[in-house]
């Protein structure tokens, strides 16, 4: 079949839609894209399935070659994009010809960018999804992040208008930021100094944080637990380990785990938080579940309300 | 039995506060029970040693009617059968060859590598949890005089197949893998295969028992040295 080839992979290039579910019971974990806003944004422009297989892109330096004529979109983290040495704008569709090389450089603003072409890659789902969770050798090609050479398939496409997104419904990539929490698990177990101290201080996103858990630094709290059986971890949950510096799991997390939790950073903030650098600033504000409900359909509406601008 | 929220799309049910046989057939009842009267707002669960995680679907109902309706398919969790649960019988080449950790953990015990053998397949174990990698069942209790701590040093290659203990724990090895339980034999069953349906031969709930198999009945069912 006809589609890309991979001339350089970058640091960390994963085949990713929306990530897998309903096989946490074998032990497999999600995968699926760190922001997931903008790799719904770069489906929507182009019109394809919210489901779409495209690329998540971690700090950038990947080169490809078309080896069809389509469209793409590159969308999240600021990155110099070029085809054949011509500069294009994020959020924006563009057209590409068989033979064009479209390269990334490397990210200015915020980690993570997402490149889709227009009805996604056509890529063989493993237990219902093609997300690559690299650490299960599972998804993607091959359960692998992308390599020289990788061939990329998709179908050829011609877009008969190109789409953006308008300048002031693009997100901005920071270097801090408030993330909301719903309390749970053992929140209990932290007495309200702890989550006093917890909710009121300044942490610092450190250098050890990948697909799996963004550790951070500074105020440690404590539980009084001692050991405990192992459970069922969801997304965004706060892991305090016993040197009481939080752990924000994300989608690669492991599923089952063993440390207390506070509580779980809603899934728009994570968004928020993959798009971080080490040294950036982040905040944590208590919210009720009702409101997590809110600001979860308020988000969707928001997206659905914005109409991507003709260009 | 207590239900706590875990995130803005997430429960969990506490089932006690230790685990036990009685405590792993009323999860695997509750699961049962979850995935006939709520699939259509369920995506995920993580049954483990004492309580499940529930993750549903945040685009078709709100906590508070999946927490209503979680407390109705958790009614009624007394079995009768406390024995739930396939059993499975899980073959073992147990040798020095194959089990690089046998004599260490037979000089704890202060027995034989006979016996460590021959105690580890004589109880039935249950499938507390999966997790840790795809494919990985933590068997327990393995019995006290074989119990043995984690390698201080993991190694970094663990073959697929190997059996291991872990304090009470046992475990086949889905993959090969870094690891730092202690090595005992190797089982020639793939216990994770993604091209296979099912993918594992055990969930949740089932019942392990090991049995001692020589060198060429290891290699005529697939295994590898």
């Amino acid at each position: 079949m006809s589609g890309f080839s991979v001339r350089q992979p970058g640091l960390l290039t994963l085949i990713q839609d929306r990530g897998r579910f309903g096989a946490h019971n074998l032990g497999l974990t999600n995968g699926g894209p760190l922001d997931s806003l903008a790799f719904d944004w770069a489906n929507r422009l182009l019109g394809n399935d919210s489901n779409a297989s495209a690329l998540e892109i971690s700090f950038g330096g990947l080169s490809l070659e078309a080896g069809v004529d389509t469209s793409i979109v590159i969308t999240g983290a600021e990155i110099p994009c070029k085809i054949n040495d011509e500069a294009i704008n994020q959020w924006q569709t563009r057209s590409v010809k068989k033979g064009d090389r479209i390269e990334l450089g490397y990210v200015t603003n915020g980690t993570r960018a997402y490149l889709s072409v227009a009805g996604g890659f056509d890529i063989t789902p493993s237990f219902g999804s093609t997300a690559t969770v690299v650490r299960e050798n599972i998804g993607g090609l091959n359960g692998d992040k992308l390599q020289v050479g990788d061939h990329l398939p998709c179908a050829s496409a011609a877009l008969s208008q190109h789409y953006c997104v308008g300048s002031e419904a693009q997100p901005q990539y920071g270097n801090s930021a408030t993330l909301r929490v719903v309390p749970g698990y053992q929140q209990d177990a932290f007495d309200p100094t702890q989550q006093w101290r917890f909710f009121n201080s300044e942490y610092l996103v450190s250098d050890r944080c990948d697909r799996m858990g963004f550790r951070l630094e500074g105020e440690a709290i404590h539980s009084g637990i001692v050991g405990m059986l192992s459970e069922g971890i969801c997304h965004g949950a706060i892991q305090i380990p016993a040197d009481g510096q939080p752990i924000v799991l994300m989608n690669d997390r492991q599923t089952i785990g063993g440390y207390p939790k506070i509580g779980s950073v809603i899934p728009l903030d994570t968004a928020k938080l993959a798009q971080l650098s080490p040294g950036a600033t982040i905040r944590f504000k208590s919210i009720s579940p009702e409101y997590a409900h809110n600001l979860h359909w308020l988000e969707k509406s928001r997206f659905e309300r914005i109409q991507p601008v003709k260009c | 039995m207590k239900v706590e929220i875990a995130g803005q799309d997430a429960l969990i049910v506490y089932f006690a506060d230790a685990t036990s046989a009685s405590v792993s057939a009323k999860i695997q009842l509750a699961v049962t029970n979850i995935r006939s009267q709520m699939p259509d707002i369920i995506i995920d669960m993580v049954p483990s040693y004492a309580s499940l995680l529930v993750i549903f679907d945040i685009n078709q109902c709100d906590l508070f009617e999946a927490k209503n309706r979680l407390g109705k398919a958790l009614l009624n969790l007394d079995s009768k059968e406390s024995g739930a649960g396939e059993l499975i019988v899980l073959p073992v080449y147990y040798d020095l060859e194959s089990g690089p950790d046998l004599e260490v953990i037979a000089e704890r015990g202060k027995i034989s590598v006979e016996k460590v053998i021959e105690i580890h397949q004589q109880q039935e174990y249950r499938v507390y949890a999966i997790g840790f990698a795809p494919g990985f069942a933590y068997l327990g209790e393995v019995d006290e005089r074989i119990a043995a701590p984690r390698l201080a040093t993991p190694r970094t290659k663990v073959p697929r197949g190997a059996v291991a203990i872990a304090d009470r724990q046992t475990a086949v090895y889905p993959a090969q893998s870094p690891g730092g339980w202690n090595l005992i034999g190797l089982c020639p069953t793939r216990m994770f295969d993604p091209q296979k349906q099912p993918s594992m031969p055990v969930e949740v709930g089932d019942r392990i028992q090991f049995k001692a198999i020589d060198r060429e009945e290891f290699l005529s069912l697939g295994g590898t040295l």
